[in-house]
C-alpha cells in the first residue's frame, strides 16, 4: 500500500494494466526504471515506438497519395466536373475527356475475371484441402501460389500469342454458336477483346483466391468436420455441412482480395485488351481500363491538361476500388447478421 | 448379445501403437463405460467403432471390429455408411454455425434421404430433441443459431442431431467434460433414459459417472484392455490390481 503513489506516478496509461498484474517484482523494477529515466522498460519503449510509428507511417502514405492525385486532378475536376465521370469522348487533341468508357473497362474485365477465376480458385482450394492426401495438397499449393510469382508482363506477352488466339480460334466460335442471340457474344473477332482481358486477369487472380481459400479451410474447427462425418457425410456433405457454411464469410474476402488484384493490373491488361476507349456491349470487342489508360497515355500526355484527366483516371481507380472493397465488407456483414437473426 | 464385436484390434498413429490387441463384447441396449488415464486410448477405442480414427492423418487400424456380426473394416464397406449406424458426440460440441437449432437437429437426415416432407422432418426434430431433453427448452426459439444457445443445451442438441438419423450404436466420447454439473446431471440422466433403445458406448474420465450411468466397464491403461465386467464388480471388486489403484486413485 505505501508503495502506491510511488507507483501511480510511473505508470503510463497503457501499460497500468501490466503493471497491476505484476505488483511483488514492484519494487525491482520501479527501481530499475527509475535508472533509466524513460518510465516504461527499454524493450517495452522500442517496441511501442516501432509499431506505433509503422502504423502511423502506412496511414499517412495512403491519405498522402490521396491528396497529391486529389490535388493533381483538380484543374481536370474544375473544367469536366461530374462530366468527366459519364463523358464518353475521350479525345486527348480536342481536350475533351470522358471516364466512362475507362471504369465500364474496368468493372467488366474485373467481373468477368471474377465470374471465372471465383469458382476455379474455390474449387482448387476444396481440392487441396479436403480431397488430396497431406503430402500432394503441399506440393500443388506450392504450385498454385507460384502462379501468383509470374511477373504480369508475361502474363500478357502469354496471353497476346497463346491465351487471345486460343479465345478467338476456339472459344469465341463456341460461345457464337450457342449464346451468339446475346449482344454479350456478336461482333468481329480479333483476339485482342474485353473477353481476352478477363481471362488473363482470371489466370492471375486465381491463386490469389485459392490461397486465401485454403487458409480459410483449414482454420474450420476439427470438430466440426468431425461432427459431420459421423453423421455419416460423404466428403462433398462435409463441405456442404461444416466447411463452406463456416468459412462463407472468408471466402468473400478472398474474392474481394481478387477483385482488388484484378482492379489494379494495369501490364498484363493493357497487353490484351486492345486499349479502345469505347463501351460496346460485346466482349469480342477490344476495351480499356483505368489503370492500363493511365499506363499507356501518361508518356503521350503533352497538355497538362490532358495529365491532369489521367489523374483524374487514378483517382477515380481508388474510389472503386475503395467503393466496392466497403460495399462487399457491407454484404458479408448482412450475409452474417440475417442468418443469425431470424 | 453383444451388439459390437472387437476382436484383436489394434490402432495406430504413424508407427505408434494406441492400442494393443484388444478383444471386447459391447453389449446390446446397456451403457458400457471406457474408463483410464489420459493417453490410455479411451477416445481412439471409440473412434474405431465407427472408423473415425481414420480420418487422422497417419492413422490406421488392425483387426476386426463387428457390428451385428459383420466386420466394419471388411473391404468394400462405406465408412458413411457405419457412421449413420454407429452415431457420436464428441467432447466439445459442436453445431453447424450458420444452422438454426432445427436446421442441426436435422442435417443428418438430408444425408440420409430421410424426413423428405416438412411434416416428417418436423416431427423427426422434435421426437430427437425430447430424447435429448431440450424440446421444453427451445421449442419456442426453434429458428435461433444453434450457437447461441449454453454449453449444456448445445451437447445435448448434439446428441439430439445423433439421434435423428435413428443410429443403432451411440457413442459418446467425454460428453461432459465440457461442462457444468448441472448440465452434466442432465446428461447423466439421458444416458440412462436412452439405454433401453441404444447400445451406448461412453466414455469418462470421471469414475463416480462411470459407475452411475454404465452396466459394464471396460479398464484401459496404455493402450491394453486391463479389465472389462459388471460396473459393480469393476468398482467394488476388481481382479486386477492395476484397476483397483486407478480406482482408488493411486494414480492416474
Amino acid at each position: 500500500m505505501a508503495s502506491k503513489p510511488a507507483k501511480e506516478e510511473l505508470i503510463l496509461p497503457n501499460v497500468g494494466r501490466f503493471q497491476a498484474a505484476s505488483l511483488p517484482a514492484q519494487e525491482e523494477t520501479t527501481r530499475s526504471w527509475k535508472r533509466l529515466k524513460i518510465g516504461v522498460p527499454l524493450g517495452q519503449f522500442f517496441f511501442n515506438g516501432f509499431t506505433v510509428t509503422s502504423a502511423f507511417i502506412i496511414l499517412s502514405l495512403v491519405l498522402a497519395i490521396s491528396a497529391v492525385l486529389a490535388v493533381e486532378a483538380v484543374p481536370a475536376l474544375v473544367r469536366f466536373k461530374a462530366g468527366f465521370l459519364v463523358g464518353t469522348d475521350w479525345d486527348p487533341v480536342n481536350e475533351q475527356f470522358g471516364a466512362l468508357p475507362f471504369i465500364y473497362g474496368t468493372a467488366v474485365s474485373s467481373f468477368l475475371a471474377l465470374i471465372i477465376a471465383a469458382p476455379f480458385g474455390i474449387g482448387v482450394a476444396l481440392c487441396l484441402s479436403e480431397m488430396t492426401p497431406f503430402w500432394l495438397s503441399d506440393i500443388l499449393g506450392f504450385l498454385v501460389e507460384l502462379l501468383a510469382a509470374i511477373p504480369s508482363v508475361v502474363y500478357g506477352l502469354w496471353g497476346i500469342f497463346v491465351l487471345g488466339p486460343f479465345l478467338r480460334d476456339a472459344v469465341e466460335p463456341v460461345l457464337v454458336r450457342y449464346l451468339g442471340f446475346l449482344p454479350l457474344f456478336q461482333g468481329p473477332r480479333v483476339g485482342v477483346s474485353m473477353l481476352s482481358a478477363g481471362a488473363i486477369l482470371a489466370v492471375m487472380v486465381v491463386p490469389y483466391i485459392s490461397a486465401v481459400c485454403r487458409d480459410v479451410f483449414s482454420a474450420v474447427p476439427a470438430g466440426l468436420r468431425e461432427a459431420a462425418f459421423a453423421l455419416g457425410a460423404t466428403r462433398w456433405e462435409v463441405v456442404r455441412l461444416a466447411v463452406l457454411p463456416y468459412s462463407i464469410s472468408g471466402i468473400v474476402g478472398a474474392i474481394i482480395l481478387g477483385l482488388g488484384r484484378a482492379l489494379g493490373e494495369t501490364i498484363a491488361v493493357a497487353m490484351v485488351i486492345g486499349n479502345r476507349p469505347v463501351i460496346s456491349a460485346s466482349l469480342f470487342m477490344p476495351s480499356t481500363t483505368l489503370a492500363s489508360a493511365i499506363a499507356n497515355e501518361f508518356t503521350e500526355a503533352t497538355s497538362d491538361i490532358y495529365v491532369s484527366a489521367l489523374i483524374e483516371l487514378g483517382l477515380v481507380l481508388i474510389l472503386m476500388s475503395l467503393l466496392i472493397n466497403v460495399t462487399a465488407r457491407l454484404m458479408i456483414y448482412k450475409l452474417i447478421t440475417e442468418r443469425f437473426s431470424r | 448379445m453383444a451388439k459390437m464385436r472387437l476382436m484383436r484390434l489394434s490402432a495406430y498413429f504413424g508407427r505408434t501403437r494406441a492400442l494393443k490387441e484388444i478383444n471386447l463384447d459391447i453389449p446390446e441396449s446397456n451403457v458400457t463405460a471406457v474408463i483410464g488415464p489420459s493417453g490410455c486410448g479411451k477416445s481412439t477405442l471409440v473412434r474405431c467403432l465407427n472408423r473415425m480414427h481414420e480420418a487422422v492423418k497417419d492413422a490406421r487400424v488392425e483387426g476386426e471390429v463387428l457390428l451385428d456380426g459383420e466386420n466394419i473394416y471388411a473391404p468394400g464397406v462405406d465408412p458413411a455408411q457405419i457412421r449413420r449406424r454407429v452415431g457420436m458426440v464428441f467432447q466439445k460440441p459442436a453445431p453447424f454455425p450458420t444452422m438454426s437449432i432445427e436446421d442441426n437437429v436435422a442435417a443428418g437426415l438430408k444425408l440420409n434421404g430421410l424426413g423428405r416432407s416438412r411434416a416428417e422432418r418436423a416431427e423427426i426434430v422434435e421426437r430427437s430433441l425430447r430424447r435429448a431433453a431440450l424440446w421444453d427448452e427451445v421449442k419456442d426459439e426453434l429458428g435461433k443459431p444453434g450457437t447461441s444457445l449454453s454449453g449444456g443445451q448445445q451437447q445435448r442438441l448434439c446428441i439430439a442431431r445423433a439421434l435423428a438419423v435413428e443410429p443403432e450404436v451411440l457413442l459418446m466420447d467425454e460428453p461432459c467434460s465440457a461442462l457444468d454439473p448441472i448440465s452434466t446431471a442432465h446428461i447423466e440422466e439421458l444416458v440412462l433414459e436412452l439405454k433401453s433403445q441404444y447400445t451406448i458406448v461412453i466414455v469418462t474420465h470421471n469414475m463416480q459417472q462411470a459407475a452411475r450411468v454404465s452396466d459394464f466397464t471396460a479398464f484401459l491403461l496404455g493402450g491394453i484392455l486391463i479389465e472389462f465386467s459388471d460396473t459393480k464388480q469393476i468398482f467394488t471388486n476388481p481382479e486386477q490390481q492395476e484397476t483397483e489403484d486407478y480406482i482408488t486413485g493411486r494414480f492416474g
